[in-house]
């Protein structure tokens, strides 16, 4: 994947307060390749560092990383072949059981993954699925949030990528388990939504093996002139379709091994 | 439906399923054919087979998914009987000669250790009366012209029936979660679809517990030692001669089977 960048310093500034404006204010917005056509997916992450760099400096605490399009089928959709990553900070996290406002999101999405928690540093290139398993403290089930700031759901990589991969909330929780002990290719998920089975999976429908997307989220992070420090959190990709929520639906995600993760959403 | 018609339409269902042809849907031909109706002409077609020389060694159960049901219409799984002519075993290469226009669906199967006898059955007894399960993949195929199937015409047609392939890694369903086990199928080496138990009526004991209850009614015996296809966890596949393919169910096992050949559509 080439990191190219085509936009000025002032381009990226004037986006980069666009997405931060929609991402707190909740609104939706154009695809920002309407107006830069030229745009390329290094635009797209120096949008996302620059975002990175603000919140931090407004006192989020960086946590980690979430990948996406990690399945053969959405990536066919966007014209890819590696996955999209963004960065989730400790505003972003909700507490499992928990009941999560709609209200400052425009329109969320639900999806099941696993997430990794790591004890190790890991860096590119050539980072390897075998190498992310090695430098991994514990692996966890987990709920991600979607919500894209892009009207109707409507964007191209390189605006998603400038959203911050459509990062929002994330719920974390269940059963930790050390990733030594488990098959973490066949996996099954089943994701409810008030008493209904909505979504269902096995865990290999990310990259075959939910951390080889992992590896890729390093191996991309390193283009990017960074490395995933011991004690990141993890988001490994959506293994079920996401599902759309609204005030008053309950969700839980069951996992195979892994236990579940239970939510549900208010105004 | 009379008698005389029911021997009628399984002996035609028989002589199709034989001579690897197909047959226009029944219920273009009989538009107020009934889903009973429909389970009395595949018991001729199936007593047609043991007459031939074959033993009833199991059952399958089909359209156990919400949206396969959607698509028929119903609310409900149907059953087939499975015949000592449609086993293969784990590794088989299955000459596609045999079959009309058949498709491969990666599935978990029950080995029952005691009779289940409905009704009044539950997803408890199930567990309870199991001696085993393990990964399988059912070969399902259509004595129907183009799968154009209602759910009278597939019930009619022994739910479509073709043959299937028992993986050999055998779990005790008290020491592993059959509604949660993750299923991975692979074809050709590449991942095809991933699915979970609960794809099936919410857990693959529920749908033996409904057979169970449904045999029950209609006097069927279901015995210690059959073999029961739970349903379907994957997409269903479409199989040519040369394919490969192999499922692997999360904390049990794998199944493999390989395709030569070609089928008759």
């Amino acid at each position: 994947m080439s990191m190219e960048t085509t936009l000025t310093r002032e381009d990226i500034v004037r986006l980069t307060e666009r997405i931060e404006g929609a991402q707190t204010r909740a609104y939706a917005i154009p695809k920002l390749t309407n107006e830069y056509p030229a745009m390329t997916i290094g635009d797209g992450y120096a949008v996302q560092t620059e975002l990175r760099r603000r919140f931090v400096a407004q006192g989020h605490r960086h946590v980690g990383w979430k990948a996406g399009l990690t399945s053969k089928a959405k990536m066919q959709q966007m014209g890819v072949n590696v996955p999209s990553i963004g960065f989730l900070t400790d505003r972003m996290a909700r507490p499992e059981n928990s009941a999560i406002s709609t209200g400052d999101l425009v329109h969320p999405r639900v999806e099941c993954e696993v997430a990794f928690v790591t004890r190790a540093d890991l860096a590119g290139p050539n980072c390897t699925k075998e190498d992310v398993l090695d430098a991994t403290d514990y692996v966890l089930p987990a709920v991600e949030i979607i919500d894209s700031r892009f009207s109707g759901f409507k964007f191209d990589l390189e605006s998603v990528v400038a959203d911050n991969g459509s990062s929002a909330r994330y719920v974390g929780g269940g059963r930790a388990r050390d990733p030594r002990d488990l098959d973490l290719r066949t996996l099954g998920v089943v994701m409810e939504k008030n008493g209904e089975m909505v979504a269902m999976g096995a865990s290999a429908a990310v990259l075959g093996h939910p951390a080889e997307a992992v590896a890729m989220l390093v191996n991309i992070l390193t283009e990017l002139g960074e490395t995933l420090p011991a004690g990141s959190f993890v988001m490994s990709g959506g293994i079920t379709e996401a599902i759309a929520v609204k005030p008053g639906d309950n969700v839980i995600a069951r996992f195979q091994e892994l236990g579940s993760v239970s939510m549900r959403f208010v105004d | 439906m009379n008698e005389k018609a029911i021997e009628l339409y399984g002996d035609e269902l028989y002589a199709a399923w034989l001579e690897r042809r197909t047959v226009a849907p029944l219920t273009e031909r009989e538009p107020d054919i009934s889903l009973e109706d429909a389970y009395r002409i595949a018991l001729r077609f199936v007593d047609r087979r043991v007459q031939a020389g074959e033993r009833i060694v199991g059952k399958k159960i089909g359209v156990t998914s919400k949206p396969v049901q959607d698509f028929l219409g119903v609310f409900q799984p149907d059953f087939g009987q499975l015949t000592s002519g449609m086993v293969f075993e784990d590794g088989a290469t299955i000459d596609l000669g045999g079959l009309i226009q058949p498709k491969a669906e990666a599935e978990l199967a029950f080995v029952l250790k005691e009779d289940l006898t409905g009704p009044g059955i539950t997803a408890m007894d199930v567990i309870r009366a199991t001696d085993y399960v393990v990964p399988c993949f059912e070969i399902v195929d259509s004595r129907i012209t183009d799968w154009k199937i209602k759910i009278q015409d597939t019930v009619a047609d022994n739910a479509s029936c073709g043959v299937y392939v028992l993986g050999n890694t055998k779990g005790d369903p008290r020491k592993l979660d059959i509604t949660l086990a993750g299923m991975v199928l692979e074809k050709n080496g590449e991942l095809f679809s991933t699915g979970v138990g609960a794809a099936v009526q919410g857990s693959p004991a529920n749908a033996v517990a409904w057979l169970a209850n449904t045999l029950g009614e209609l006097g069927i015996p279901f015995k210690a030692g059959e073999v029961i296809l739970s349903g379907s966890q994957s997409a269903l596949v479409p199989v040519t001669g040369g394919d490969a393919l192999v499922c692997h169910v999360g904390g049990l096992g794998s199944c493999r089977v390989q395709f030569s050949g070609r089928s008759a559509v």
